[in-house]
């Protein structure tokens, strides 16, 4: 089901963090949201999640303005409660009730998925950054999410790191999962994304196909963007 | 001899002989303020992790109220608790008062707003840290505050320390609960307090060593424990 942004706009204090967005994010994609900093980009995420309530507007799941479950969202600096990598994910499958056999299973073939299977007794807040951002992964994996939602998941991460992240959300993907995701890092929207909304102090500038946006961009304030990034 | 080395000789006389007498006046001084420390962590904790992740009117003046309590005069609580619990006060027909129960209850309100208060401190800081992966997650504050409560476990447990170190070294509220009966409800302080103003000062000090060295054992047990645990649960 797509998710429909309807006239939201988001306010806090005197600031105006997004201004009536009207947004239609289609099933089964990749879609990017980019930026420059302070554009909204992490405002619009958790207001599509769930996380924050908008000032005006409304989000809706298809028909429905209910936010069902069957969401995840993957943190730029991932949060890991004091316990095993392992119990972290039953954790958060407990939270949406999913326990015992059925739980384990889930736990050993998220871990599987993102090659911490042999870490599953390590103290999650004891891996290295790399590692905790895939666990944050696999968590949102062992829920089966219909959307995943992920902010600038590799911004503290290096290459090496940032690959893997970057196979894990193909993997997720290619289940059946529509992905929504934030970055700075255009080359990485270049290899992942299916389609582009630019966002512009709390704007949305353009909603193209990433092909499209990457070969040429409509908004000027895109354009410039991609100017700076191939000085 | 100077009274510092003579005290100690006291002290190291009264451990190698093990003067019944002396082990039960220790062991009382334990019971009533580790139970008080148990009894004030089942109200001090959850308290202060409710106030952490709650939103209401007139928290702000709560918190400041509840800070402020971490100062209560242990006189002025023993007092309180006294009137509350003497033949004429409205818990009077309890017939508590001048038993380890009443000194429990003193020392148990004297450290309850001390756990309390950093607990949520504590809680509070770590539930901005975690709010929005565990809501996201799914989780209610009130589902939230009992995930924090056991994340902060280490931290907590300095608290707890804190709280019974308090408890362990006060005078005032059990001295005037308690009476200083003898073989009752006689515990180290009070012990100190008296031989001090028998004039018997060696003995005075040889009980505080005592004490404080107890305190120390008790704090590197529990930082032992703690060093372990981060190691093998992180």
């Amino acid at each position: 089901m797509p998710i429909v942004a309807r006239d939201v706009r988001v306010a806090r204090g005197d600031a105006t963090l997004l201004v009536h967005v009207d947004l239609t994010i289609p099933a089964d994609q990749r879609t990017f949201i980019l930026g420059p900093n302070g554009s909204g980009k992490s405002t619009l995420l958790r207001v599509l999640h769930g996380l924050q309530r908008p000032t005006a507007g409304e989000v809706l799941w298809g028909d429905t303005a209910m936010h069902p479950p069957g969401q995840a969202m993957v943190f730029q600096r991932p949060v890991m409660l004091r316990r095993s990598a392992a119990a972290n994910v039953r954790y958060a499958l407990a939270l949406s009730g999913v326990h015992g056999a059925e739980a384990e299973r889930r736990i050993d073939e998220a871990l599987g998925e993102v090659g911490l299977r042999h870490l599953r007794g390590r103290a999650a807040r004891a891996l290295s950054g790399g590692e905790q951002q895939r666990l944050a992964l696999a968590r949102a994996w062992s829920l089966a999410p219909e959307v995943l939602f992920l902010d600038e998941p590799t911004a503290s991460l290096d290459p090496t790191a940032t690959r893997a992240v970057e196979d894990i959300v193909r993997d997720i993907h290619a289940r059946g999962t529509t992905i929504v995701m934030t970055t700075h890092n255009l080359a990485q929207a270049k290899r992942l994304a299916d389609s582009i909304v630019f966002l512009h102090r709390g704007r949305v500038t353009e909603h193209t196909p990433a092909d499209e946006f990457f070969r040429a961009p409509r908004s000027p304030e895109a354009q410039t963007l991609l100017e700076g990034e191939r000085l | 001899m100077s009274t510092f080395s003579e005290s100690l000789l006291v002290a190291v006389g009264l451990i190698v002989h093990l003067d019944p007498h002396l082990v039960g006046i220790v062991l009382l001084s334990l019971r009533v303020s580790l139970t008080a420390t148990l009894v004030a962590a089942l109200i001090g904790l959850p308290l202060g992790a409710w106030i952490a992740v709650s939103r209401f009117p007139g928290r702000d003046a709560l918190i400041a109220v509840l800070n402020a309590m971490m100062g209560l005069p242990p006189v002025v609580v023993g007092l309180v608790i006294y009137l509350l619990l003497s033949r004429a006060g409205p818990l009077g027909s309890w017939g508590l008062l001048f038993t380890p129960t009443a000194m429990v209850i003193a020392q148990t309100v004297l450290i309850t707003p001390i756990l309390a208060a950093l607990s949520r401190q504590i809680i509070a800081d770590a539930w901005s840290e975690y709010r929005e992966q565990l809501t996201s997650l799914g989780a209610t504050p009130f589902g939230g505050a009992l995930t924090l409560l056991w994340d902060t476990r280490y931290s907590l447990g300095t608290v707890l320390l804190a709280g019974f170190g308090r408890a362990i070294a006060e005078v005032g509220a059990v001295i005037i609960v308690g009476g200083n009966i003898d073989g009752v409800t006689r515990v180290m302080t009070t012990t100190i307090a008296l031989e001090t103003s028998k004039g018997d000062l060696p003995l005075a000090l040889g009980l505080g060593t005592i004490l404080i060295a107890l305190t120390l054992i008790l704090n590197l047990a529990a930082q032992v424990t703690k060093s372990w645990a981060r190691a093998r649960f992180g």
